[in-house]
């Protein structure tokens, strides 16, 4: 081998390695930005995260247009998301879910999809009642706060009443979330009068579970066929809450076959 | 080495040309650094939105849109295919700095320019050594491997590092710490590496080294034969390699700088005495003879 064609030979794998050794830097710190922290949202239409990543040229014009300064840009080191790209943290400033949604509208590369026309549609997470124990509905009083200020209420948010077993003869209004209904905007998370919120929006990937493929909704398909799915199954009679229970007067209860012993607990 | 004359490098340009000759290109250069930058800050400092977004794509007056061919470039090969405004944002800059030279975005419009160049400064007054001195095309190497490492993880990857667009995005909309990668840079420029980021290893760059291959404006060696070998030139010249095939070319070999290395920054036009440098356009092949050259010209150049 000549010299000059083992130094031209030297030098390109010299290259060559040094690339790769960058490139593998770069793709690690491409990993980790993938990471988008819980707090953090994206704006309204965004792609899902991964190929978000791929189309947000991290320009800003999302926040420039947002009237309510709800987005803000990432900054190296002090926020969770990848650098430069926009989110919002829904206690501090949610979305106010515009009509013309104008954030949309801005983003000149498609990160923020312009087949989002009906802000109702979008999907910024989805909220999620973390903590029974301190909302002040699940306690047994009237907050409703969560519910009133939602901007599809009765749709995303609904209050499901139920028994009070601590007062007896009161009811609970549980704020309950219906997904398909969240936009994720944050208002609810943003009102919430507690000093940490009992509601919080989620990334869905977090807020949510999927349904089991194998396991079929009897009820549902008995719907949809309108009649019992498998043929000549026998409809035994239902227990119905009755004695030993503190609905004495329902008719058709049974009576419990034994009695517990004085004092036991139920 | 630099070759060391009489006078240190610029003084004889005062001397003959006057303080505003022989420093035109610098300060039109600043100038234009500053303008490029604050028309972005108007807006979040004095609610003045001429311009919005930041470098990587931006609105001009509400309607033009302006992209970095690279970034959107790398989204492309990420996997996205953007939409139409991005696209033509993009285009509109290729073309214009196809044109205006492509590395005149590094001499011009580049915020981290002024870092590098503070740094060489010092570096110079510290007379301190060469440093590590990759070989020029590792650029291209990089730009290579920016452009590979996107379309693996699927992300827009140099945007993670990219110590241009942070610098700019952070003094437009908030810096974070991106203020360290900008002190690194400037660091590497001063003691690792003289003029280390611009010259070697800023894909960037290289980038728009290539988009400007064959662009318009050049700077041309037109009046070589006056040259009288104060080197000046080269000191002054981030890319001094480019230099030597125009100003030392013989006979009717061109005296234009074609190498898409050179910058257009014009420092070469300020520091000549003899005025050998101008602006020009690429095919101005006019080369105006004196008619004795300096006797004491060297003939070999060492870039
Ligand atoms: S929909 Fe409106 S409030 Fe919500 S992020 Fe977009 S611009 Fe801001
Ligand atoms: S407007 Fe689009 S490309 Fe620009 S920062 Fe917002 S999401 Fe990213
Ligand atoms: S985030 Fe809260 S306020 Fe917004 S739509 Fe969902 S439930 Fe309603």
């Amino acid at each position: 081998m000549s010299p000059q064609r083992r130094r031209f030979l030297t030098d390109t794998a010299r290259m060559a390695a040094g690339c790769v050794l960058a490139g593998s830097g770069l793709a690690w710190l491409a990993r980790d930005a993938r990471a988008l922290p819980a707090e953090a949202l994206r704006p309204p239409g965004a792609l899902p995260e991964k190929a978000f990543l791929a189309a947000c040229i991290r320009c800003g014009l999302c926040v420039r247009d947002c009237p309510y300064d709800t987005l803000s840009l990432a900054e190296l080191g002090e926020d969770g998301a990848a650098t430069g790209t926009p989110f919002f943290t829904a206690r501090d400033v949610p979305c106010e879910m515009c009509d013309d949604i104008p954030c949309v509208a801005a983003c000149p590369t498609g990160a923020l999809d312009k087949g989002l026309t009906d802000i109702d549609d979008a999907r910024m997470g989805t909220a999620v009642l973390v903590d029974q124990e301190n909302c002040l509905n699940f306690l047994g009083l009237r907050c409703d706060v969560c519910y009133r200020v939602c901007p599809v209420i009765d749709e995303a948010i609904t209050l499901e009443v139920s028994h009070n077993d601590r007062s007896g003869h009161h009811a609970i209004f549980a704020p309950t979330v219906h997904a398909d209904h969240c936009t994720g905007c944050g208002v609810c998370e943003k009102s919430c009068v507690l000093p940490e919120a009992a509601i919080k929006v989620l990334p869905t990937r977090l807020a949510r579970g999927t349904p089991a493929e194998h396991y079929r909704k009897g009820w549902e398909e008995m719907e949809e066929k309108g009649a019992p799915l498998v043929d000549g199954v026998i409809d035994l009679p239902d227990r119905l809450p009755g004695p030993g229970t503190d609905n004495l007067a329902a008719p058709g209860g049974f009576e419990p076959a034994f009695k517990l012993p004085e004092g036991a607990s139920q | 080495m630099k070759a060391k004359t009489a006078l240190p490098v610029g003084q004889e340009a005062i001397r003959e040309k006057g303080w505003w000759k022989a420093y035109r290109f610098l300060i039109l250069r600043r100038a234009s650094q500053a303008v490029f930058l604050s028309l972005f800050l108007l807006g979040p400092w004095f609610g003045l939105w001429l311009v919005e977004g930041t470098l990587a794509g931006s609105r001009t007056l509400g309607v033009l849109p302006l992209t970095d061919p690279l970034v959107l470039l790398q989204g492309l090969v990420a996997g996205h295919w953007p939409e139409l405004t991005a696209l033509t944002g993009a285009l509109i800059v290729l073309v214009a700095y196809a044109l205006l030279g492509g590395r005149s975005y590094c001499s011009w419009v580049c915020p981290i320019n002024p870092v590098t160049d503070a740094a060489h400064w010092l570096h110079d007054r510290l007379d301190l050594p060469k440093g590590w001195q990759p070989k020029r095309h590792t650029r291209l190497w990089l730009l290579g491997a920016v452009l590979a490492t996107s379309a693996l993880t699927g992300t827009i990857a140099w945007e993670l590092v990219n110590p241009i667009t942070m610098l700019h995005r952070g003094l437009v909309f908030g810096l974070g710490f991106a203020w360290a990668l900008v002190a690194l840079v400037f660091l590497f420029d001063l003691f690792v590496s003289r003029r280390g980021w611009c010259g070697h290893l800023c894909p960037v760059g290289a980038f728009y080294g290539l988009v400007g291959h064959k662009s318009l404006l050049r700077v041309t060696a037109s009046k070589r034969a006056a040259c009288d070998g104060c080197m000046d030139c080269f000191a002054v010249c981030p890319e001094n390699h480019v230099i030597s095939p125009a100003l030392r070319g013989k006979g009717a070999e061109t005296p234009l700088i074609l190498s898409p290395d050179c910058t257009n920054c014009g420092r070469c036009i300020d520091v000549c005495s003899v005025d050998v440098f101008a602006f020009t356009h690429r095919f101005d092949p006019r080369i105006e003879a004196t008619p004795e050259p300096s006797p004491d010209a060297p003939d070999e150049m060492a870039a």
